[in-house]
């Protein structure tokens, strides 16, 4: 549980990434979130409770309606951490590292 | 898992610290930086000049599939000592980004690990956070370029 709700973690994920930028132009309820995906309902239902938990997306009720929207200071609270940088180098010494055991065993 | 790259960017200084240890000898770990082939590998651009030597200088390129330049950066190697040390210039062209100082240190840990420390100094604290929110932005223009293919397949 304790990894869903770090949101790096939830927008690591590309569909949540692209339910962000769907909400992030207007609010939608669950249903017209998963009209622009492939995946079932119950999926795209699964990523938004996820996005919901590390709170980058909020409820409101509206009549018999939830709508979800983006919670923009969390957004911002991650713009200006340094994880997304972090990760980028992370990967790329990943690879460093792979590529030169590689080349430590052709010799 | 405990993190294997740590990034120190203290709040109200213009320098930012990357540390790394790897699972590598430090002669493997300094050849990956000095070899234009291997570097091209591990950092996903191409090497159009890498002079690693004292006052040589270096060209980074990234082309998109279409072969449109995505990325472009030089620098000059202002010191390079085998296997301990390389201070080096970074410039992104084409961008507002001022050039920026690097101080790479290599270091022995045992005879097959090593670590690297890589310390950047910026023109200003300002430049700095810039260039570090720079992959969230990144990755966010990907999520909404990856949306715009998909709303165009379900036309």
């Amino acid at each position: 549980m304790e990894l869903r709700r770090d949101p790096f973690q939830a927008l690591a994920d590309p569909t949540r990434r692209a339910i962000i930028t769907l909400v992030a132009l207007q609010a939608m309820t669950p249903g017209a979130i998963a009209e622009n995906f492939d995946s079932s309902r119950q999926t795209i239902s699964k990523h938004i409770q996820i996005l919901t938990e590390c709170e980058l997306l909020e409820k409101e009720q509206e009549g018999r309606e939830i709508y979800y929207l983006l919670n923009p200071q969390k957004i911002k609270e991650i713009a200006d951490f340094i994880e997304p940088f972090r990760k980028l180098w992370d990967d790329r010494f990943n690879k460093l590292e792979a590529i030169m055991k590689q080349h430590q065993l052709k010799k | 898992m405990e993190q294997k790259t740590k990034v120190n960017a203290e709040e109200g200084k213009q320098e930012l610290l990357i540390t790394r240890e790897f699972d590598l000898p430090l002669e493997l770990l300094f050849k990956a930086y000095v070899e234009p082939e291997i570097v091209e590998q591990w950092m996903g651009t191409n090497v159009l000049k890498l002079e690693s030597k004292n006052h040589g200088s270096y060209q980074f390129e990234t082309k998109d599939d279409k072969g449109k330049v995505m990325f472009k950066a030089n620098g000059v190697i202002h010191e390079l000592v085998t296997n301990k040390i390389i201070t080096r210039t970074f410039q992104m062209e084409n961008t507002s980004f001022p050039v920026q100082l690097e101080y790479l240190e290599f270091e022995e840990l045992t005879d097959q690990t090593s670590k690297l420390e890589i310390k950047i100094v910026f023109k200003s604290i300002e430049d700095r956070n810039q260039l570090m929110k720079l992959p969230f932005t990144y990755g966010l223009n990907m999520a909404h370029n990856r949306l715009q293919d998909i709303v165009k397949k379900l036309k």
